[in-house]
């Protein structure tokens, strides 16, 4: 029997950490975050495999060779050492408080500072179940929407409550399918007219709720062309799985030839 | 520490007998349903979560299927809709949590076997406690009823976010079945707060001579501070219930701001979402603890029985499970760092939740501690404290990667995190429950289980959770969200779907092996070999007394306690066993 349960307990150990180093699970990663919450993953995965395959390894090893058997040595009759568990406390708390501050670095680059000057205001609007993303157009200003102007079976502008009575208005471009220009950060400002969403774009490494009743604002840059799909993660309904976005990440002119369009036709 | 002046129990008159026991009931309706003995009430919790537990196990099969073949047409249950998936979901989540990790390991054990391993003749409060299971009872029958009314049952997950659990035209279950289901929980919440009430004043009064607090065993302990754990926690819960329920149904708007749903302008303004979330897991996160820290104590008990050696550290773990009561209060924000929270608190929340890794890691430490340099027994109960500290392990280490705001980037609300608390919180406290169940059938049944089924129990079970749950990190590193019925609608996650059918076949074989367990329970009630009185050779006050005990517990005599709870192999004792009543070995503690 310790046997049996030091070769299940070590068939798991090896099965559940080989599957997680033997593949890239991760979507490709195409944002200055990526890089950084990569590695800072990688750093901690390393770190708690180690822990993770000598507590299984130990706990395996242990109730084999501790097994009752006739010829068993003489148990110990102890009760602890408390050298040993200082050290043990001393040792775990230094590797998580470190792992941790290590990664707050990032979270304080990502999350504290504003966007940066020169990056590209887009409003995300989020309902139940679609994401609208609005660009303030040329006067570099969003116009004014109203909760009493929303109407979702409208889409674009009329889902967002777009005012059109307000001049600021006139120039602004709601798209169903957010295009970005490449190594140009974005300031988001996410919206939710229903019920709570989550804004999330795995190959941007991103993810934000969006928050009935708040104005969230966030940034993030993108650093490779291409289209990420953009999912919902916070459970927002019966059409929440299939609540999904399309950004597509393109060259700068092409997203002000794709922009000029978007202004031509609402002329 | 020097042993304190064991106190005399209260409540013995000065004839020594207990005047608050009260006689033995004759009536059918006083001895099994509105019973007053503590171990009736505990047997009744215990079945009320054993029936729980298939109720929620079977929603989840539900739910496997139907991700993995969407079109499926089940016998009776007919074709899942996407949306109804979302209610297996929030039901089973619901069920799971309260109906059967907080039941049976603090309701059920708890009730049963606190008061005997502390040598009192029942719990402080006897009508109390009957009021606590009958209540509870009704918050189950509640929340079952919420499928069978029209609408169906709620979707909006177990932790109830509003504004979608707040606003009855936000989906379909959430009318009347939202209603039945804040309902249900608030009863829960109440029944919760008396069997707290109850655990801590039996804790503090009701021990017998010589039992002082550092010669409990670690299972009291450890239901002492649950019990703390649940006063703080469910009372904050009730308070919250009852303000959705004001919400929804009285206009208030302490949880909805002004919002458009289907165009339509709801009649609120100036409410706070994220109010709704602190609430919740200002009580959801110490609810974690609530589920597994008996299943600690658990493991820590048979731990030291079967490896017939002292538990490591004693102390320690009397403090490591202070610690992480204490701190379990202060990290609940770390389930928000996605929410629109400060970021700022984010850094905050996350310390404090890299440093309840530190009393978690002294737990595993000190068990594994305790088996080494023993002479490990392999019975059942054993096997699956073994599979508790595998599991605790496993679960554990996905913690320090969610713990970090940064991380939580890519892997809030993905199958990591499903993975990482079905680890901790299910599965290990599920394992913790069939410990107790394996190892204290004998005394309360008065016959063994059968050792080869429960064998095969265990390793089907072990393997086949590990099949279940670990992938689910896989599956979150790959961004898979969860909560999604389906995998269809986003390309970047059709390639998970043979790795989703994979842990759905899984779930199928495990699900289908706890049969095993059921039938071995129920067989063995009536046809198993017949126990002794401490069949395991164990030292706690519940192995001193007649197997089942008697009706007020110790059978007229109150134990003297003289040793701590886990003596285990002294050197001259006559036997490599000290009980703790056991007045003729002196030993060290």
């Amino acid at each position: 029997m310790g046997l049996a349960l030091l070769a299940i307990i070590w068939l798991i150990t090896f099965f559940s950490t080989y599957f997680f180093v033997a593949k890239t699970w991760w979507p490709h990663g195409a944002s200055t975050a990526a890089a950084f919450i990569d590695s800072q993953f990688t750093l901690t995965a390393v770190l708690m495999g180690i822990v993770f395959v000598a507590a299984q390894g130990a706990l395996g090893l242990f109730v084999w060779q501790y097994r009752d058997r006739s010829d068993a040595k003489k148990v110990e009759y102890s009760h602890g050492n408390t050298k040993l568990e200082v050290l043990w406390t001393v040792l775990t708390a230094i590797l998580f408080v470190g792992l941790n501050l290590m990664g707050s670095n990032v979270w304080a680059h990502e999350r504290f500072a504003p966007a940066e000057a020169g990056s590209i205001p887009v409003e995300v609007t989020s309902m139940q179940f679609a994401w609208y993303f609005r660009y303030t157009g040329p006067d570099g200003k969003f116009g004014a929407t109203s909760p009493k102007l929303m109407d979702p079976a409208a889409g674009s502008e009329a889902a967002v409550g777009l005012d059109t009575s307000d001049p600021a208005a006139k120039d602004d471009v709601v798209t169903g399918t957010m295009y970005l220009p490449v190594n140009r950060q974005v300031d988001l400002r996410l919206r939710a007219v229903d019920v709570i969403h989550s804004f999330f774009v795995p190959g941007m490494r991103f993810k934000q709720d969006a928050v009935p009743g708040l104005e969230i604002h966030m940034h993030f840059t993108p650093t490779e062309i291409g289209d990420y799909e953009i999912a919902c993660a916070e459970l927002c309904g019966l059409g929440h799985y299939k609540m999904h976005g399309m950004l597509k990440v393109v060259s700068p002119e092409d997203f002000d030839k794709w922009l000029a369009a978007r202004e031509a036709e609402k002329q | 520490m020097v042993a304190q002046d064991a106190h005399d129990p209260h409540g013995n008159d000065p004839h020594g007998h207990p005047i608050h026991a009260h006689a033995a009931p004759t009536s059918f309706i006083r001895k099994y349903i509105f019973s007053l003995d503590h171990k009736v009430i505990g047997l009744q919790y215990y079945f009320l979560a054993l029936t729980a537990v298939f109720v929620g196990m079977f929603l989840s099969l539900l739910m496997r299927i139907h991700m993995v073949w969407p079109g499926a047409v089940l016998p009776i249950v007919g074709e899942i809709k996407p949306e109804t998936y979302l209610s297996l979901l929030t039901m089973h989540g619901t069920i799971m949590v309260f109906f059967v990790l907080t039941t049976a390991p603090q309701g059920g054990f708890g009730n049963y076997f606190l008061p005997l391993q502390i040598g009192a003749p029942d719990m402080a409060f006897p009508v109390l406690n009957m009021l606590s299971f009958w209540t509870t009872f009704v918050a189950f029958v509640v929340i079952l009823a919420a499928f069978f009314v029209t609408g169906g049952a709620p979707l909006h997950g177990w932790t109830g976010y509003a504004p979608l659990s707040a606003l009855p035209s936000a989906g379909p279950g959430e009318q009347l079945g939202a209603d039945l289901w804040i309902t249900s929980i608030a009863i829960f919440c109440v029944a919760s707060l008396m069997g707290a009430l109850n655990f801590i004043t039996t804790v503090l009064d009701l021990r017998a001579k010589g039992m002082t607090m550092m010669r409990m065993p670690l299972t009291v302990w450890s239901w002492f501070i649950t019990a703390i754990l649940g006063l703080l926690a469910f009372g904050v819960l009730l308070s919250a219930g009852i303000l959705l329920l004001l919400d929804r149904n009285l206009g208030t708007s302490f949880y909805v701001p002004l919002v458009v749903v289907n165009g339509q302008i709801m009649g609120h303004k100036g409410g706070s979402p994220l109010l709704w979330q602190h609430l919740f897991w200002f009580f959801g996160h110490p609810e974690v603890y609530i589920a597994i820290l008996p299943g600690m104590g658990v493991a820590s008990q048979l731990i030291s029985t079967f490896s017939r050696k002292p538990i490591f550290g004693y102390k320690a773990m009397v403090y490591a499970l202070m610690g992480i009561g204490f701190l379990g209060f202060m990290v609940w924000g770390h389930h928000m760092f996605m929410s629109g929270m400060s970021p700022y608190s984010a850094f905050a929340f996350s310390i404090m939740t890299m440093a309840i890794g530190v009393p978690s890691a002294i737990k595993t430490f000190n068990w594994l501690g305790t088996i080494r340099g023993g002479r490990v027994r392999f019975q059942t109960p054993m096997l699956y404290a073994i599979g508790f500290v595998s599991l605790f392990v496993s679960g554990g280490l996905s913690g320090p990667f969610l713990a970090q705001p940064v991380l939580d980037i890519p892997l809030h609300d993905t199958a990591f995190v499903v993975g990482h608390f079905h680890l901790i919180m299910g599965v290990a406290a599920i394992f913790g429950m069939f410990a107790g169940t394996y190892y204290w059938f004998p005394k309360m049944f008065g016959r063994m289980m059968n050792e080869t089924w429960g064998r095969v129990h265990f390793f089907i079970t072990l393997a086949g959770t590990y099949a279940i749950f670990m992938p689910m990190h896989y599956l979150g590193m790959a961004a898979q969200p969860r909560r999604y019925s389906q995998f269809t609608e986003l390309v970047y996650l059709q390639h998970l779907l043979p790795l989703n059918r994979l842990m759905t076949y899984a779930a199928i074989v495990t699900i289908a092996a706890q049969f095993i367990f059921v039938i071995n329970l129920f067989w063995s009630m009536f046809k198993g070999p017949k126990a002794s009185d401490n069949p395991w050779e164990a030292t706690t006050l519940e192995w001193t007394t007649a197997t089942p005990p008697p009706h007020d517990n110790f059978g007229g005599k109150t134990p003297v306690v003289y040793h701590g709870p886990y003596e285990y192999s002294v050197p001259g004792a006559p036997k490599d066993y000290v009980m703790q009543t056991d007045p003729s070995t002196v030993t060290t503690h």
